[in-house]
């Protein structure tokens, strides 16, 4: 094992554990936000597809290319905008209480 | 002193840097729903430096990569936002599988890129084990979707020598990954057949799992995808990958094991136990439900609740699937005119997501403050004069707690039974997703409302201002 991966595996354990402690302090209510903010987060693997992509010393086949950047981008903006949407929807009791309270 | 370390770091290091911070405080701030939304937006905000520092990185191909950009962008953002709130796991299904895709690719490139040489064993293993959890998610994902999206039936579809299969497949993979580590010609040959067997590993890995176990399954390829992009990281040497990507590996992760906890079931029991397409032991199912099954029409369901002092709403996935939630919302506003207090009962693995009905709830403008977790609201049945159960099945079954045979027993339920009437609104008599039958339906305090939950509802509440 080369001294690198031992530093890369150190980040990706301390991070792996980082990821436990502050996902354990989700309520159950935001589990579903939760999972789509994570599933936008894994999106980062478009740096991967860009660096990949554009690659300068040897070209990836351009529909190859197209393809992967596709997916990364589909992946991190559709991530966001599903999230987005969602905790729009999350509001807190006040603005939800005059239709029922109000005379209608 | 070794030199790479007296170099300076460049900028885009640094910019990375500010990334893996960003998603973090994003993810700490979706522990209260007051300040989801503005962590989710932290997180948007590091992707964004990510990908801007990315592309100063004298790349080149800027053709394709704008129109892919482009392309990607306006797809994922118009799908994202005409989808119907019901339809959100198969979406979220769809993004994490093009992001299992992309991991798969990525690794391919870096291999192509060596023209088919290994470069070293870090890169060989890592590169592989990118295309292998990318693969699995990525057609393990489109199954889910199509289960979700109804287009397959949603019922484990099982076949003899299944697990033979699988287990050969897994064989394959190992044996290629062994090979490729080992730099044996032809390398990207045995790549690509580790790739494909994969894939052929993810489809089969989901056909299997029943449709009400869909979403222990998304949450597992969503970490899936995360430790694929992490172990992208490892192949190009970049920070970023790895800690967002184990992040979201030990969200998923997280994830997964409490809901088969909430279940009372072991992961591996919800993967492989091909939940539901057994046939049950209780008796020949239809000859026994339906015996002393009461059916009233919404009017009286109006009387019930209108004149009860607190009513619990149980929602399932049938509230989904008849899009219900709003008139449910307008249901408990005229309770509550009428000085009905009304709680929601939110089970755990309610629907196809965790938290799905929360989701649904929310948008009807339900506060969350109304609804109830499993163990919180559990006491209060008994309190409770009626409870509405809106497709719910399996979650209330009763069998679940008191009948040894039952292929459920042992699952924590909501106790509807406990109330004093109990009303379900169902489409027939037809059994849960588990396809297990429900004593709650032969109580003797129990009504069904047969139809469609949103249109059930919506006559409910014209009885209701009828009174």
């Amino acid at each position: 094992m080369t001294a690198h991966l031992l530093t890369e595996l150190t980040i990706f354990i301390l991070a792996v554990f980082v990821g436990f402690e502050v996902i354990s302090k989700v309520p159950t209510t935001l589990h579903t936000p939760l999972m789509s903010a994570t599933n936008a987060i894994h999106g980062i693997v478009l740096v991967g597809a860009l660096l990949i992509a554009g690659a300068s010393d040897q070209p990836l086949n351009n529909i190859v290319a197209f393809v992967l950047v596709v997916l990364a981008s589909l992946n991190v903006f559709g991530g966001y905008t599903v999230t987005e949407r969602m905790l729009q929807m999350f509001r807190p009791k006040a603005p939800a209480k005059p239709p029922a309270d109000g005379a209608r | 002193m070794n030199v790479v370390a007296q170099q300076l770091a460049s900028p885009v290091d640094v910019a990375y840097l500010v990334t893996g911070i960003l998603f973090i405080v994003g993810l700490r701030y979706l522990s209260s729903p007051k300040t989801a939304r503005l962590g989710n937006r932290i997180s948007a905000l590091g992707m964004l430096i990510a990908i801007v520092a990315t592309l100063t990185q004298g790349l080149t191909n800027w053709i394709v990569i704008g129109a892919a950009l482009v392309v990607g962008a306006a797809v994922g953002i118009v799908s994202a936002q005409r989808v119907k709130m019901t339809a959100m796991p198969q979406m979220v299904a769809i993004f994490n599988g093009a992001g299992g895709g992309a991991a798969a690719l990525v690794a391919a490139g870096e291999l192509l890129r060596f023209g088919g040489t290994v470069p070293s064993y870090d890169v060989a293993f890592t590169s592989v084990l990118s295309a292998v959890i990318g693969a699995l998610s990525f057609a393990g994902s489109i199954i889910a979707f199509l289960k979700l999206q109804e287009v397959m039936t949603g019922r484990p579809i099982t076949y003899p020598g299944q697990q033979v299969v699988n287990a050969l497949l897994l064989l394959a993979i190992l044996v290629s990954w062994g090979l490729v580590v080992a730099g044996v010609p032809p390398v990207l040959e045995w790549f690509w057949i580790a790739l494909g067997c994969s894939l052929v590993l993810g489809v089969l890995f989901v056909l299997p799992i029943g449709g009400a176990d869909m979403p222990v399954v998304i949450s597992l390829l969503n970490s899936f995808t995360g430790l694929a992009a992490a172990s992208t990281g490892f192949v190009l040497g970049n920070n970023v990958l790895i800690i967002s990507g184990a992040l979201v590996g030990a969200s998923g992760t997280l994830l997964t094991v409490l809901m088969g906890r909430a279940m009372n079931r072991s992961i591996t029991n919800v993967l492989f136990g091909a939940f539901g397409a057994v046939k049950t032991g209780t008796g020949g199912g239809g000859a026994k439900g339906g015996q002393n099954v009461r059916s009233v029409n919404p009017d009286d369901v109006a009387a019930m609740l209108a004149y009860a002092n607190e009513v619990i709403v149980v929602p399932g996935y049938g509230m989904a699937v008849a899009q219900a939630q709003h008139s449910i919302r307008e249901l408990a506003d005229q309770l509550e005119k009428k000085g009905v207090e009304v709680k929601y009962a939110i089970h755990p693995v309610a629907g196809r997501m965790p938290g799905h009905m929360n989701v649904l709830l929310a948008e009807a403008n339900v506060p969350y403050t109304a609804l109830y977790d499993m163990d919180d609201i559990n006491p209060e049945f008994e309190r409770a004069d009626v409870a509405l159960v809106v497709g719910a099945n399996d979650v209330t079954n009763p069998a679940a707690r008191e009948d040894k045979t039952s292929p459920i027993y042992g699952m924590p339920i909501l106790n509807v039974d406990k109330a004093q009437n109990v009303v379900v609104l169902k489409r027939s008599m037809a059994s849960g997703f588990a396809g297990i039958d429900n004593p709650l339906y032969d109580d003797a305090k129990t009504v069904m409302l047969f139809g469609d939950a949103k249109k059930s509802i919506d006559g409910v509440v014209a009885g209701v201002k009828a009174l």
